[in-house]
């Protein structure tokens, strides 16, 4: 544990970061009207989309770049971006897996997500996205047979255009934010999850995302309505490899949860970080919100967020059913020069809802971790409730961590509790595992595996042990 | 060549934190079976010694040698002091917030087993081998659930620090001010735990500013320290005398052995 050792110990490096050689189709760089219409047109949309992409684009042009985060980069260059990039496939639409070129079902493999039917996680159904398209979704059959509706958003417009046409845009209109209104106007696909009434989504629902293009931005769309009385549990992973130049993610993730529907939406983020001197790596702006639209309905996000140069990012909840929960649970881990700012918004706006925020900063090396919350306790929402627990873990004398609370109140009968927590793992701390025989790797992952644990419980149990080995990988070699 | 039967052999120790010397050539030689006990004012340098030889990192050893079981102990890494069989009791047992005690001792143990070229422990037999242990130190079962030493009394910590040491059962285990903060019955308890740990073949290195320690537990020699140096050392009756006089009466017999 002296300096050297510590110096000695490797830093384990990002095991995602190779790139699949493919051909691919792309269109120019750049955005202009016409690449938003030529996007809608290589994915032969509706006139509904194409509108609401225009709208958009239009929308786009007349905002700004939000500044507020705690995160510092260069101006991106919009017109240096590559919109649309899809693997060419021999057919237009691919029928069955057999049809799929090997080198992307292999690529899959090698992340870990196999998409054949033999080797198959036995009760996860996957929608796997390579840049800008989906290659595959597994246990489509299966699921259609309790009428459970999973399949790329691509397809949704096509089949099921009434439903997208009422819920797209209906949590996160496109005038939302500058990112927000840029996925509405490109984004190219995503997944769509419906859950007919009462209906317990038989199987874990889960969508790999994987950036492969080196000058490609990927914009995909994610929309999930459950009905009356349904539930569903999606989770999502995402990888990139590891490219000099800085890429951008901008995704856009909406929930419906109507009268005691439940969602649970989990992430695992695992983009290409960077180099430890902040080289490369993904830009993760994204927008995600979940409206508790019925009574009784509950949306809940785990995140677990590891990767990206930069995060940008705050799972929301907009409580209007009364009797409505929402709750948001995230484990932020930065390191070397990686920036995050993430946190939550809990809008209560019925009567009696409530919210639970649990987040759980680490940052390590020269990063920088900030929580940024907002509680808004609306006029209406009588008997509101609110809890809060923020807690930073610094790893190392470099590393930053801040806490952004914002409470609005306009219910005098609401109630309001937060809670923060700062600590340090220090020398002393290591001196006392070393004392006792323990490795500084396993203490390390001990104290962090600990800070971490009340987040770690709340992710599919699939994903748990996955998410704990994920965050001791990140954080070999990080004391010193 | 030490005899067969040396546990530690320190000579010339020195040591110092941010450039500052705070050990200032320490000699020690101790044997299976013993325990001895090193007395001394605060800041004397008795604590940053028993830190020194469990390798915390923010002392530099400047000069001098200290061999453990015939190697250079000094070239180890803390870790591996512990497999080996170097134990320290904390004086402020630190807090570990989210692991559970009982996870903690036993990847402990398990890293002691796996130095001895063993099999790890699987957690039942090793639950069943903690519970047999609990008893030495008058603990409940329930401190094992709880997260390593966090909200813990000050009595509670050092029971928990013997407990470790039962359970590791080092060669050469230095308690670090173990008497500090503890009441009359906590301080029972501690020291009979010693007692029973205490075998021909191990050894004690007992760190107290108090006499009080050693009604309890009886030690084969008394050294005192008195500016990073051992500067006299004795039986068990310079402990009382210690306690009697004070520490004063020792700045008389220095200046006076200086003097001669």
């Amino acid at each position: 544990m002296s300096a050297t050792s510590v110096k000695n110990l490797v830093n384990q490096p990002y095991k995602y970061g190779f790139i699949t050689e493919i051909e691919s189709e792309t269109i120019p760089r750049g955005l202009n009207e016409d690449v938003v219409r030529l996007i809608s047109a290589k994915k032969n949309e509706p006139e509904f989309l194409l509108e609401f992409r225009l709208k958009a684009y239009h929308q786009w042009l007349k905002m700004s770049e939000p500044t507020w985060a705690h995160v510092e980069y260069p101006p991106i260059d919009y017109q240096n971006i590559i919109y649309y990039s899809a693997p060419k496939q021999s057919k237009a639409k691919v029928n069955s897996l057999d049809e799929v070129d090997p080198a992307l079902i292999e690529t899959f493999e090698k992340l870990g997500i196999p998409l054949s039917e033999q080797k198959r996680l036995a009760n996860v159904a996957v929608d796997a996205i390579f840049d800008s398209v989906s290659i595959a979704t597994t246990f489509r059959e299966k699921l259609a047979e309790q009428g459970v509706i999973f399949c790329s958003i691509s397809e949704a417009v096509k089949e099921y255009p009434e439903l997208i046409k009422r819920y797209l845009g209906s949590v996160v209109p496109i005038a939302d934010n500058y990112y927000a209104a840029l996925n509405s106007a490109v984004f190219s696909d995503g997944s769509f999850v419906y859950i007919p009434e009462g209906v317990t989504c038989p199987m874990e629902l889960s969508t790999y995302f994987r950036i492969n293009n080196g000058e490609t931005g990927q914009f995909e769309r994610t929309l999930i309505v459950a009905e009356a009385g349904a539930s569903v549990s999606y989770l999502e992973g995402c990888t990139a490899p590891m490219y000099d130049s800085n890429q951008l993610h901008a995704a856009v993730v909406e929930l419906v949860a109507l009268d005691n529907a439940e969602i649970k939406y989990s992430t695992v983020q695992n983009w290409y970080a960077g180099d430890e001197n902040g080289k490369g790596g993904i830009y993760n702006f994204v927008t995600k919100r979940g409206l508790c639209k019925g009574v009784n309905s509950k949306i809940s996000w785990t995140q677990v967020e590891t990767g990206s140069a930069i995060t940008w990012k705050y799972p929301s909840c907009v409580l209007v059913g009364d009797n409505s929960v929402g709750e948001f649970y995230s484990i932020a881990l930065t390191n070397n020069q990686q920036q995050a700012d993430t946190g939550t918004k809990m809008v209560h706006i019925g009567r009696n809802t409530r919210s639970t925020i649990i987040s759980k900063g680490i940052s390590a090396g020269k990063s920088q971790n900030s929580y940024r919350g907002l509680v808004k306790i609306g006029p209406k929402a009588i008997g509101a409730r609110n809890y809060s627990q923020c807690d930073s873990m610094l790893i190392g004398d470099n590393a930053q961590a801040n806490t952004f609370p914002y409470i609005q109140v306009d219910q005098p009968t609401a109630k309001v509790e937060h809670e923060a927590s700062t600590s340090k793992i220090g020398e002393d701390q290591l001196f006392y595992f070393a004392q006792r025989g323990i490795s500084e790797e396993d203490a390390v992952s001990m104290l962090v595996g600990g800070f971490c644990q009340d987040v770690l419980n709340k992710l599919p149990m699939e994903f748990a042990a996955e998410a704990d080995k994920l965050l001791s990988l990140k954080l070999e070699g990080t004391v010193g | 060549m030490p005899e067969n039967n040396v546990i530690l052999s320190v000579r010339h120790l020195t040591a110092s934190i941010d450039g500052i010397p705070i050990l200032k050539g320490v000699n020690l030689e101790v044997k299976a079976g013993e325990i001895h006990a090193i007395m001394g004012r605060n800041g004397s340098g008795k604590s940053t010694f028993s830190k020194v030889l469990a390798g915390h990192p923010s002392y530099e050893v400047t000069g001098g040698e200290v061999i453990y079981q015939g190697q250079n102990l000094l070239e180890f890494e803390p870790e591996e002091r512990a497999r080996m069989g170097v134990f320290l009791a904390f004086q402020y047992p630190i807090e570990i917030p989210g692991v559970s005690n009982l996870e903690f001792l036993r990847v402990a143990y398990n890293a002691k087993l796996k130095q001895e070229g063993k099999e790890e422990i699987d957690t039942f037999d090793f639950e069943d081998l903690v519970e047999s242990k609990l008893d030495l130190v008058k603990m409940d079962s329930r401190f094992l659930d709880r997260s390593v030493n966090q909200g813990f009394s000050g009595g509670e910590k050092k029971r928990n620090e013997i407990l470790q040491m039962a359970l590791l059962e080092p060669k050469l285990a230095i308690l670090d001010e173990t008497d500090s903060g503890l009441d009359i019955d906590a301080l029972k308890i501690v020291a009979n735990g010693v007692n029973q740990l205490a075998k021909p073949d191990n050894a004690f290195i007992l760190i107290t500013h108090y006499q009080r320690l050693l009604n309890y537990i009886e030690p084969d020699f008394v050294h005192v320290m008195q500016n990073g140096q051992i500067v006299t050392s004795g039986g068990k009756e310079l402990a009382l005398e210690l306690e009697s006089r004070g520490y004063d009466f020792l700045d008389e017999q220095v200046i006076s052995e200086v003097g001669v």
